[in-house]
């Protein structure tokens, strides 16, 4: 390497020469060309090292194998090896970065701040299962940008609904699955335009044939279910799935020539494409997808499908189990320490969590009432209402209107959550955040309870990037037997916006109750970081 | 699979015995198709690919000639059960039991409707209700029916059923026949649904979706002979009995106590409520849905066994089933089929005014300076000179002499009329011959031997 440099000195310096011998002007240039290609082969040999010290260590990856010729080859020659360590650098990542979107779909919109290298070097550590860790992305931060290819930034589809192109590709990749698609209904607001709105009235089964033979009977049943809103609220729509797919699994039979670890995946893909068209997909429901398509996929090809099937279902009660009932059991018992006699508690919406926390707290003989909040169009706060009164809490029932009314009264907010996001925002109901604001000016605290299987890897930090429109016409409200909005679509400058979720920044939560202790809003990454280790 | 198709095509057609004495009702003409055709039809445009149908041994004979039930692209497998037994369709259903491997959709053959049959299955999948059923506002028949003397409805019962504020959920059912001192409601379902709509206008179409479990439940249970006389009003009323409501802390121990003690009966009523798996009652209580509101109960007030009906107010539901059904529903037949109105190999000559409603089957023949409106005529059927044929049903192989004037008449297959004849709101029977210049108004002309059937 040494060689090189001094050849490529001397060669520069001949030009340097030459260039002296020209005009002073070209002088400048010429140096500051120098100085790049000697900070080049600086870094160039460093990264050098560095690939062939780390070579030994990374696990076997075809990619690695790719770099390894590479790696060797670059040490003999001379004038090449810049050229050649470069080289190897563009394929890894970019065969990094086409995995690391497809198993991270929603990708990160809003990060203007970190640079390009940066995030390839997130992307390629990520990749590589973390093993790697600091040397590498150090080394490929050193890369110079010009020779890798550019980082693609891939956008999920559900919030890109406004660009015709990502709608054809939806719509063919639909039409490969044979999967109908859904059309979007009504003047969306155009803050909003980007995410899809669809009609409950349209229900996707309308284009399906009726004894569904393209999509498994439960998983229609499911999207129906999803659609209409019978299963709703984040664990229940996760359990369903899960169950869905243990019918899912029972059915299935390989086909000859196919290993179940490949095929069964496949299987599954167009059922949650379907489930995404009845109702976009929550965090949980991600998490426990990925989850089956892991364990499905570390089934060893010598086991025999009925061994794997039975497998597969106890893993799928084991994590039923695991994620949903027994950290219910242990978030429970964390925030009964929380709870003292005399408190006035005020909830938001019905969460279960904070439902089965709140009777098992009366059960373990707490003294407390609570004050149930509630907001349109869904008017879910009856429901939970109707759980604790039935259980003998005595409860006040007020929406979210009069919250700056009663907030003097309460001395805890127990709030549920839709998912985590990893930089610490709370995403759940719609008007959480609103309550959370009150709540902190007041002086009141604020406690999210939340499994971890929710802990999401994606960040936001407002509501608008993504989130879910439900169906406009829910908010149409017949009084006296007169419907104001009846004709709203006839008014051209009126739309009806009904959203479903908000972000809630960390400053306004206090404590975030998981089955794993209790944390702080910014402990969300750490806890991310620590499960991705696990598995 | 999730649903199997049954097609119920065994029925006599007993309330109109002029028209079904040569034809099976399953094969009489209805826009110049075989009745069953219809629901066939209708189940293939959905995207069903196999129908059991379950008839008579005549009615197969004649579905294997017939050109027109060739169309049906599905697997069809015939079951063909006695005609003179009295089979019911529960009978049928605990006859074809072998084959039932999961749910099923039950459909009567004389039910032409253009419905979104995606409406009834759906409320089937969503609450994962034992009954599904497709019921229609009645339309009153406006066309004047051939031989009926006076006014009708003297033998009609009306139908009560009760449906919760939603319209979905079916509370209640019962046929005026049974009901001799009044209309009673238990307490037990007005304590669960304060708000019931009681509606008498409606049709049922003979159209359910029922759970396996009831297939094998009418296996144990061989008393239930009709599906819509007994089955359903059982099932409806079994919504709210108390053994359905089995609460989560009663375990098997008590329900094989149960078992024992009143013999098979309970055995059988717990097959039906359907037992849901653990997951599903996991998810259920996590969720935030309730379908009513007002009570502390959990959603479907605990309930195992739900009814759904989907009652449709807009679009074509007949039940043919009467003389007056069958007109009304040759008139619209032409909405209902895409094939033109007129078949390519009918011979029509062009001094022919041929209204746009009417529809002409194969191979006829229209002679000059006729005129035919609002009529339906069959196969090979010839048509001389100067006749005037208006608001009529005319079927295969008839021969219609000249200067006839033919209104709001039925002709059943094979007669002749002879030429110059005035025949209003006649029916014509099978193979009968009208003589020249004959007049008849609003008769019923039959052979000798058909009178003799009573």
């Amino acid at each position: 390497m040494a060689e090189s440099g001094v050849t490529d000195g001397l060669c520069n310096t001949d030009d340097i020469e030459r260039s002296k011998t020209e005009g002073k002007e070209l002088t400048k240039e010429e140096k500051q060309r120098l100085r790049k290609e000697k900070k080049q082969q600086k870094k160039n040999k460093e990264k050098n090292d560095e690939k062939t010290s780390h070579e030994g260590e990374k696990k076997k990856n075809k990619k690695k194998k790719e770099e390894q010729p590479a790696g060797s080859a670059s040490q003999p020659p001379a004038q090449p090896s810049p050229k050649a360590v470069p080289a190897p650098a563009p394929p890894p990542p970019a065969a990094a970065a086409v995995p690391v979107p497809a198993s991270e779909a929603p990708a990160p919109a809003d990060k203007p701040a970190k640079s390009k290298a940066d995030l390839k070097a997130e992307r390629a550590s990520k990749g590589k299962k973390g093993d790697v860790g600091q040397p590498a992305p150090t080394g490929k931060l050193k890369a110079p940008p010009s020779e890798l290819q550019p980082v693609v930034k891939r956008l999920p589809e559900h919030v890109q609904v406004d660009n015709p192109e990502v709608v054809k590709k939806l719509a063919k990749k639909l039409e490969r699955q044979q999967i109908p698609l859904r059309s979007d209904y009504g003047y969306k607001v155009s803050l909003f335009s980007h995410l899809h709105q669809y009609s409950r009235k349209a229900p996707l089964t309308q284009q399906l044939g009726i004894p569904s033979t393209v999509i498994h009977p439960a998983i229609v049943r499911l999207g129906l279910q999803y659609s209409q809103g019978i299963v709703a609220g984040s664990n229940a729509r996760s359990v369903a799935l899960l169950h869905a797919f243990q019918q899912v699994i029972r059915d299935y039979t390989t086909p000859p020539n196919e290993e179940l670890s490949r095929d069964l995946v496949n299987k599954l893909k167009p059922y949650i494409s379907f489930l995404n068209q009845c109702r976009p997909l929550s965090a949980s429901m991600g998490n426990a997808i990925k989850y089956i398509k892991k364990e499905i996929s570390n089934i060893p090809s010598q086991c025999k499908e009925e061994e794997a099937k039975i497998k597969l279902l106890n893993c799928i009660e084991r994590y039923i189990n695991e994620k949903i009932v027994l950290a219910a059991k242990a978030i429970a018992k964390y925030s009964i320490e929380k709870i003292s006699d005399g408190d006035v508690i005020l909830v938001y919406g019905c969460s279960s969590l904070v439902n089965h926390i709140l009777c098992e707290a009366f059960e373990k003989k707490r003294k407390f009432r609570v004050i149930v909040v509630d907001s349109r169009p869904r008017l879910e706060g009856r429901e939970a209402l109707r759980r604790l009164v039935q259980k003998g809490i005595s409860c006040t029932y007020v929406l979210i209107s009069a919250v700056s009314y009663i907030l003097p009264e309460v001395s805890k907010v127990f709030l549920g959550a839709h998912a985590l996001l990893a930089n610490g925002y709370v995403m759940s109901r719609v008007g959480t955040s609103q309550i959370a604001l009150v709540a902190k000016a007041f002086n009141v605290p604020v406690l999210v309870c939340c499994e971890t299987y929710k802990f999401c890897e994606r960040v936001q930090t407002d509501s608008f990037v993504s989130n879910e429109l439900d169906d406009p016409d829910d908010l149409i409200v017949t009084r006296k037997g007169k419907t104001q909005l009846e004709h709203w679509q006839k008014v051209p400058s009126l739309g009806l916006l009904n959203l479903v979720y908000d972000v809630t920044p960390p400053d306004f939560v206090d404590l975030v109750i998981t089955d794993l202790g209790m944390i702080p809003c910014t402990s969300v990454p750490v806890v991310l970081r620590v499960k991705n280790v696990d598995q | 699979m999730e649903l199997q198709a049954v097609l119920m095509a065994a029925g006599g057609g007993s309330r109109m015995p002029d028209l079904t004495y040569n034809t099976p009702k399953p094969m009489l003409p209805v826009g110049n198709k075989p009745l069953m055709w219809h629901p066939l039809n209708l189940l293939e445009r959905v995207g069903f690919e196999e129908v059991i149908v379950i008839t008579t041994k005549e009615v197969q004979k004649m579905m294997s000639t017939d050109p027109k039930m060739k169309d049906v692209k599905m697997k069809l497998d015939v079951v063909c059960i006695q005609e003179d037994g009295d089979m019911g369709t529960a009978d049928a259903l605990r006859h074809i039991q072998q084959k039932i491997k999961t749910d099923v959709l039950v459909v009567s053959c004389d039910l032409i409707t253009d419905v979104a049959l995606h409406e009834v299955v759906d409320l089937f999948r969503a609450h994962n209700a034992t009954l599904a059923m497709l019921m229609s506002k009645a339309h009153d028949f406006t066309e004047t029916v051939p031989g009926q003397k006076g006014k009708k409805k003297t033998g009609e019962q009306r139908d009560f059923v009760g449906v919760d504020q939603s319209g979905k959920r079916l509370l209640f059912m019962a046929n005026e026949a049974d009901l001799e001192d009044g209309l009673s409601i238990r307490k037990s379902i007005m304590r669960k649904h304060p708000r019931m709509h009681i509606k008498t206008g409606l049709v049922d179409a003979h159209l359910y979706c029922l759970k396996k479990a009831v297939v094998d439940f009418l296996a144990d249970n061989k008393s239930i002979s009709s599906i819509r006389g007994e089955l359903l009003p059982y099932l409806v009323r079994k919504q709210f009995s108390k053994t359905t409501n089995c609460p989560k802390s009663k375990d098997d121990a008590d329900d094989q106590t149960q078992k024992t003690a009143d013999g098979s009966t309970n055995s059988t009523e717990l097959l039906i409520c359907s037992r849901d798996e653990p997951l599903l009652q996991l998810a259920q209580e996590r969720s935030c849905w309730n379908d009513h509101r007002g009570d502390m109960s959990e959603a479907y007030h605990g309930g195992k066994l739900r009814c759904y009906v989907h009652i449709m107010d807009q679009g074509l539901c007949y039940r043919v089933n009467t003389l007056a059904a069958y007109i009304e529903a040759n008139r619209l037949a032409s909405k209902l089929l895409e094939e033109p109105a007129v078949h390519p190999s009918a011979v029509i000559s062009e001094r022919c005014q041929m209204g746009p409603d009417s529809i002409i089957g194969a191979q006829c023949q229209v002679a000059d300076k006729t005129s035919i409106k609002r009529s339906t005529i069959g196969n090979s059927t010839t048509v001389k000179e100067k006749v005037k044929v208006t608001n009529s049903i005319i079927m295969h192989g008839v021969t219609i002499e000249e200067g006839c004037n033919i209104h709001g008449c039925v002709i059943c297959s094979n007669a002749v009329i002879g030429r110059g004849a005035d025949l209003k709101y006649c029916l014509v029977g099978n193979g009968q011959q009208i003589e020249a210049e004959a007049e008849r108004t609003n008769e019923v002309i039959v052979g000798t031997d058909q009178l003799m059937e009573i």
